[in-house]
């Protein structure tokens, strides 16, 4: 029993940080079309900068000045690199981000060398919260899911209530309308993407002293963020919000749960001999193959559902 | 003027007639012929004739030019001739390797009687056989959609290669011996100058085989529903299925890439069909070109010549490697192939002279420009990675101190000075450029 409900806050905790990476990321996408490969880049630079900054400043101002930071990169990134990569067409702008990827990886072991940063929770939260069971949660893991939810509040209320939410939801769907109206389009562009890049330099504040902050943390990132976007549909919040959720439980549980798929058919009298592929796979326990069961989930739901839990679009 | 020429002429007569093509073509041929033979004389020029023995470095370079070929040549199918964005290539490539491994197994304990020559087309089969599985998931979509999807996939294979151990092996991969005996001219294939010939040989059959495919139908089609896939519904072609059997035969190709890596280095581990070989399989293609046909195989020349050149003076080699992609991606997205072939008109009008004193002039701040950025990158990679390997960066037999603030200067002074200069010589190789294009437009159409 307590191992569930550890779980289950272990996985709310994961699955919030996926969210504000994925968050970004669909918002990105749905604006401009395209999708971010740099976008866990941006994620580990957050964690990074963090790191650096929380040197001189303490904690709580890094946990402004990193994300912002961030932001100003995504505005630089989408002015002089994603516009002029637009000209060449779609398929162009993939592999421009594609190969920001190789280049901020690169330059973050340049930076910082490739050793793991000693990049801790703020002693101010380094308590455990409460105690259950025995089992601790930390206080810190608390504050991660108070970051996060307070900004996505933060996020749809600006989308939602005030004026320039107003004319990015219309960007969105009606750009030529927008441009037509008077409002700088590509300006919005920039804003969008400044403001998507600021969600995942908060992720790798946070996200970086949770984890490990080291080079190796936006390739081990990467893939499951963009995973949970496929799951949940190209361009929808909601199947995005749905999807971070469910991978993070799923991350979280797969490791405690050690049954295998022999298990689960054992009831009806199966039994296997014989040391072969097929033996291998339906012995192996959940526990081990936690890692790809991303993957697998979202090929099966593609075969499924093409879009997605709640894509609405083809691209 | 030019429309009432056309109209004026009888019907069954082509309205252009490409006059530049044959030549073109006839270039081109020549070109590939001399790649030919430098391919089957290069190891030869480094023949040690004391000890009788090949270069083992340039053999090894020269096997491994020709895998990636093939594996650049299969990418393209998808990316330049198909649109397809795809970043599982490695896996087929990997299962190739893997599955290689297991018939080289078989085939040494006798019970697959097939010579080592064929065995590379089994491999192929095999990449096939995964390349119709995950064919049939991802190519339900197509763009960003379709690339995520193979990412999901490529990932997918790594983790399953990791660990399952029967097939893969796990982490230290699989192993096999590629001197089965059984041979259909009778070599041993135990010196690795005779497994670089089996390698270009299938790199000849495999480089002429998609070349033929580009001229199928299929081909056609796929460059057209690259370009509109919705005018293709409309003509009663099925995209999908389109992009289904370019899909899998692009596997099958690269499924033939990794049969020749397992029996180079009869060794496959999970790195064969990880992502960073997909992210060079699509590097090689796009430097090189992909629109033209031959730009994989210049990608992968030069891929592999700078991975094996750089990469042991430099820590930093991805990084110069990322900055040529991406300016490739927003100034060349044609790739090398582009720009020589950009060239073509100017050189046949007999002009190319006039652009000899433009481009020094850009060549020159372009250099200053590389310098101060290779120094920045060199300076700031000694400073973390090269001190963690207790290496000192020496230039010109004196040790430079990465800590003092001349070298650092003088680095950041040729990178924003030559950046500047570049600019300026640039926008005026622009102007020669443009006014020698305007120069050969009329002469173009009127011939």
């Amino acid at each position: 029993m307590e191992i569930v409900l550890v779980s289950l806050l272990n996985g709310l905790v994961y699955g919030m940080l996926l969210f504000m990476l994925a968050s970004g990321l669909t918002l990105i996408f749905s604006m401009m079309g395209v999708l971010n490969f740099a976008h866990a880049s941006i994620y580990m630079i957050g964690a990074y900068l963090a790191f650096t900054v929380s040197q001189f400043t303490g904690f709580f101002p890094a946990l402004i000045i990193a994300p912002v930071l961030c932001g100003l990169l995504g505005a630089a990134i989408e002015v002089w690199g994603l516009r002029r990569a637009h000209g060449n067409g779609h398929i162009a702008e993939l592999l421009f981000t594609f190969g920001l990827v190789f280049i901020i990886q690169r330059v973050v072991q340049m930076t910082w060398g490739m050793l793991p940063m000693a990049y801790r929770v703020p002693p101010l939260l380094d308590f455990p919260l409460f105690t259950f069971y025995g089992a601790h949660f930390p206080a810190y893991r608390g504050f991660m899911l108070l970051v996060s939810a307070g900004m996505l509040l933060a996020t749809w209320l600006l989308l939602k209530k005030t004026r320039v939410g107003l004319i990015i939801q219309a960007a969105l769907t009606q750009p030529q309308m927008v441009s037509a109206l008077g409002h700088n389009v590509p300006r919005v562009f920039t804003i969008v993407f400044a403001g998507g890049c600021m969600l995942a330099g908060l992720a790798g504040v946070i996200g970086g002293n949770y984890q490990t902050t080291e080079p190796g943390m936006a390739d081990a990132m990467g893939p499951i963020v963009f995973v949970v976007v496929v799951f949940g549909g190209l361009g929808s919040l909601m199947g995005c919000f749905i999807a971070s959720i469910f991978m993070g439980m799923i991350q979280t549980f797969a490791v405690v749960i050690n049954a295998s798929l022999l298990d689960l058919i054992k009831p009806l009298g199966i039994t296997l001999t014989g040391d072969n592929l097929f033996t291998e796979f339906m012995t192996v326990p959940v526990a081990r193959i936690g890692a790809l069961l991303p993957f697998a989930l979202m090929i099966l739901i593609l075969l499924f559902r093409p879009r997605g839990l709640m894509g609405t679009r083809d691209t | 003027m030019n429309m009432a020429k056309s109209f004026s002429k009888p019907i069954d007569e082509p309205i252009v007639r490409p006059v530049a093509k044959p030549i073109a073509r006839s270039a081109q041929g020549w070109v590939w012929t001399v790649v030919l033979i430098a391919a089957i004389a290069m190891p030869w020029l480094f023949y040690n004739y004391t000890t009788h023995r090949h270069s083992g470095f340039v053999v090894s370079m020269l096997s491994q030019m020709g895998m990636m070929s093939i594996l650049a040549l299969s990418y393209n199918m998808l990316l330049g001739q198909a649109g397809l964005f795809s970043l599982c290539h490695a896996t087929f490539f990997g299962i190739g390797g893997y599955a290689t491994i297991h018939f080289l197994n078989l085939a040494g304990a006798g019970s697959l009687p097939l010579p080592l020559e064929l065995i590379p087309f089994l491999s192929g089969l095999s990449g096939l056989g995964l390349a119709i599985v995950f064919g049939y998931m991802a190519t339900k979509q197509r763009a960003t959609a379709f690339a995520m999807i193979t990412l999901g996939i490529g990932e997918l294979m790594t983790t399953a290669a990791l660990m399952f151990h029967h097939f893969f092996g796990g982490e230290g991969g699989v192993n096999s011996n590629r001197m089965i005996d059984h041979s259909l001219f009778g070599f041993k294939y135990g010196a690795s100058i005779q497994v670089y010939y089996l390698i270009l040989a299938w790199t000849l059959l495999s480089a002429l085989a998609m070349l033929f495919l580009t001229r199928t139908p299929l081909g056609r089609m796929a460059n057209a529903s690259r370009d509109n896939f919705e005018r293709v519904q409309f003509m009663g072609y099925d995209p999908r299925m389109v992009r289904f059997l370019q899909f899998v035969l692009s596997g099958f190709f690269a499924g033939i890439g990794g049969g020749l890596y397992a029996i180079t280095y009869e060794i496959v581990t999970f790195d064969a069909l990880a992502a960073p070989l997909s992210a060079n399989a699509l590097l090689m293609a796009y430097i090189g070109g992909i629109s033209a046909f031959g730009g994989p195989i210049l990608g992968a020349v030069l891929i592999t010549l700078l991975q094996s050149g750089v990469s042991l003076m430099s820590n930093s080699w991805l990084v110069y490697v990322g900055v040529l992609f991406i300016s490739m991606v927003i100034f060349a997205p044609n790739g090398i192939m582009g720009l020589v072939e950009a060239h073509g008109p100017i050189v046949r009008a007999g002009r190319f002279g006039r652009l000899v004193v433009p481009y020094v002039r850009v060549i020159v701040p372009g250099l200053v420009m590389l310098l101060g950025f290779v120094g920045v990158v060199e300076l700031a990679s000694f400073l973390t990675i090269g001190a963690a390997q207790g290496k000192t960066l020496v230039l010109f037999g004196s040790k430079i101190d990465v800590h003092a603030v001349l070298p650092w200067l003088a680095a950041f002074v040729c990178l924003i000075g030559g950046l500047f200069w570049f600019r300026i010589e640039a926008q005026s190789f622009g102007r020669v450029w443009d006014g020698l294009m305007s120069e050969l437009k009329p002469q173009r159409s009127a011939a």
